[in-house]
């Protein structure tokens, strides 16, 4: 097959490096053609995931074909390449929805597999691979192979969370939520500081099936942590109103395209500190619930195409984390502190409850608290700091997500990650020769026997 | 009278972005090419995201004995066809078209395969006054070029095939419709170098359904490919010949 080498980058931009890339159309091509290979869906992992330097990157945006729709049971089987957008024009005027959704729904179905991704109801759903009935796995040697929870349960759950390293995910089977509309109810709490925000993401009255916090990273002392709870669920049939035309419509947003890359100076402490005071009080004010289309619910920034150009030429670096329960708030607390003393201001932080941990092998989610960070790269700076947010959620028992980092350490990785042994012995079974590489998995030396 | 649209070669990229254009205007489709499994994905997609009914059967441009036969099979089982997009084609190696083995393939393929399947259709709708015929060549058609003049001439030639078509069918009310796409980012181009201006597959999908309300004869995709292509058409051949093109 004709391969394309150019320089590519995840969604964070950074880093950039050379890849040789594959892109076939039809499934049967889609097979471990080269010696070290990794999937790659719509690139929306932020770090190096799902590049390979020096080595092969294989496209599955081709190969992206709906094969399944049960509307009587809420199934739908797809070929991996598929986008949630896709999915959803599909479904929802259908009347399902999908269980587990990321922020963005320009992301492949693979890829929610590869990197078990979570929403905002992961306090109540779990993560993506909960939701996950059958994978066609594309083995080193070419096999293929249909896993489930119930059949090579080993390989399945090595391969959800597993960021592509076991194979090529092929064909995906999920089981959809029904939904009585495409609209959302929604409702937002303006809360003063972190103390409060836990306060609330507990309090079983405020919660919804959908709960978010939205923090104003830049406050410090007695206001830090201040920000917005959203909460919010798919309409109920009496929450809809008394007359609605077609309740499954779907309104196409047109997104704006940032059409280059920002000057390096307008994300500045200033720009970012006005724009969330502006935000706290203005998302602060809808205390009464209202109705809005789904889409910019779960995809606010999806209306922005290339919003990462917004982070100039140099990219930006997304820091997820997660502080198992018990240590939470004195984690979160520490790492926020830190953040504000430092001078890296980030432009958006978002705190989420997490619910029961996933069973994913190398899976991110855990039950806790979990705080993401958007961090533009200004100055080598950045880096040591990470390192030191890297000690204190080791520190508290926590780790760091994979599909959004692209500097972890491989001892921090180890130490994170304790199932690693038992992913390896799945890996080292069904790869033997450590064919399926990422520069993630090379640079953590996940997936390397010693 | 079925209103459904026969596509053959329905599995590359453009055939499939056509394919949903149709679809999501609401038509009925036979998918027709040599992958059985691509065919059968394909179709299950289309039906499941436009709702329209979605047929399919194998098919061989170069085994012209059995194109009767398979037509004559879509037709029954669509109950009548109302047009038809034939957006099969094989580029080949060009270098190994040098020996006339692979060119004669080349040509087997994209013409004398396409001359076939396209007499048949045309005789199919000439007496029910009715339907279109939609045929992608190549702007590679238009002047032969050391790179390519294999395919080129192949697609020249069924560029005139289709030209002669259109004038027949005229007074009978059937459109013939010749494409002529430029770069598109498709399996033939991926990783080619030297390509600019790639068209995306949806956006010549689009275009070809649209073209059917305009009364345009042959579109070059994207548009400005008509103007590169008259400039390369009127550069003397004295000059040409030295060029490498």
């Amino acid at each position: 097959m004709a391969t394309l080498i150019k320089p590519v980058s995840g969604w964070g931009r950074y880093p950039v490096q050379s890849c040789e890339i594959e892109r076939p159309e039809r499934y049967a091509d889609l097979k471990p053609s080269s010696p070290t290979l990794i999937a790659r869906g719509q690139g929306r992992s932020y770090g190096d995931a799902a590049l390979n330097e020096n080595g092969h990157v294989i496209l599955t945006e081709r190969v992206n074909r709906l094969l399944l729709l049960d509307v009587e049971n809420g199934i739908l089987r797809a070929e991996s390449g598929v986008t949630l957008d896709e999915v959803l024009n599909a479904i929802v005027p259908k009347g399902w929805f999908l269980p587990v959704t990321p922020g963005t729904k320009h992301v492949s179905l693979g890829g929610c597999v590869a990197a078990d991704v979570h929403g905002k109801n992961h306090h109540h759903d779990g993560s993506f691979g909960n939701h996950v009935l059958s994978i066609e796995l594309i083995k080193a040697d070419g096999s293929r192979i249909e896993c489930s929870p119930e059949n090579h349960s080993d390989i399945f759950w090595a391969t959800v969370g597993g960021m592509g390293l076991t194979g090529i995910i092929g064909e995906v089977t999920i089981k959809l939520i029904h939904i009585h509309s495409s609209q959302m109810m929604v409702r937002h709490y303006k809360t003063p500081n972190l103390e409060q925000i836990f306060k609330l993401l507990e309090n079983p009255t405020a919660d919804d099936s959908y709960t978010v916090a939205w923090i104003d990273s830049l406050v410090s002392g007695r206001e830090l942590g201040r920000g917005v709870v959203m909460c919010g669920h798919h309409a109920n049939d009496d929450e809809l109103p008394f007359r609605i035309e077609n309740r499954y419509n779907i309104k196409k947003r047109h997104a704006i395209s940032i059409p280059f890359n920002f000057p390096a100076f307008t994300l500045n402490s200033f720009s970012i500190r006005k724009f969330n005071a502006f935000y706290y009080s203005h998302e602060g004010k809808k205390t009464s619930p209202y109705l809005t289309d789904y889409d910019p619910y779960f995809y606010p920034l999806d209306g922005l195409n290339n919003w990462n150009r917004m982070y100039g030429k140099q990219g930006f670096l997304q820091y997820q984390c997660v502080i198992p329960d018990k240590t939470s708030f004195e984690g979160i607390k520490a790492i926020l502190e830190t953040l504000t003393n430092s001078r890296h201001p980030s432009f958006l932080a978002v705190l989420k409850r997490l619910g029961a941990e996933s069973k994913g092998m190398l899976s991110f989610t855990m039950t806790g608290y979990t705080l993401a960070l958007d961090l533009p790269i200004r100055d080598q700076g950045i880096f040591p700091l990470l390192n030191r947010l890297d000690q204190i959620v080791m520190q508290h028992g926590g780790r760091v997500y994979l599909a959004k980092d692209a500097r972890l350490s491989p001892e921090s990785f180890h130490t994170m990650y304790p199932r690693y042994e038992e992913w390896l012995n799945v890996k080292t079974l069904i790869d033997p020769e450590n064919r399926f590489r990422s520069s993630l998995s090379q640079r953590l030396k996940i997936g390397e026997t010693a | 009278m079925s209103d459904t649209v026969l596509i053959l070669g329905a599995t590359s990229a453009i055939a499939r972005a056509t394919a949903a254009a149709f679809a999501a205007k609401g038509n009925d489709l036979y998918l027709a090419a040599r992958d059985k499994d691509e065919l059968e994905r394909t179709a299950a997609d289309l039906q499941i995201r436009y709702g329209v009914k979605v047929s399919y059967g194998l098919f061989d441009a170069e085994a012209i004995e059995t194109h009767e036969p398979f037509f004559q099979d879509v037709v029954q089982e669509m109950h009548g066809i109302s047009g038809v997009v034939l957006a099969f084609g094989f580029l080949g190696d060009q270098l190994a078209a040098r020996d006339f083995k692979t060119g004669a393939k080349i040509i087997a393929n994209n013409f004398t395969g396409a001359a076939s399947f396209l007499s048949i259709c045309a005789n199919y709708f000439e007496p029910l006054q009715f339907g279109f015929i939609i045929g992608i060549t190549s702007v590679a058609g238009d002047r032969g070029r050391q790179s390519n003049y294999v395919y080129g001439a192949a697609k020249g030639a069924l560029s005139l095939f289709l030209q002669g078509l259109r004038n027949r069918l005229f007074s009978s009310g059937v459109r013939v419709i010749t494409v002529k796409p430029g770069f598109v980012d498709t399996a033939m181009t991926f990783g080619m170098p030297g390509l600019f201006l790639v068209a995306s597959p949806e956006y010549v999908g689009n275009r070809i359904v649209g073209a059917l309300n305009k009364s345009s004869d042959i579109i070059y995709l994207p548009w400005f490919w008509r103007y590169i292509m008259l400039i390369i058409k009127h550069i003397p051949e004295f000059i040409f010949k030295r060029m490498k093109l």
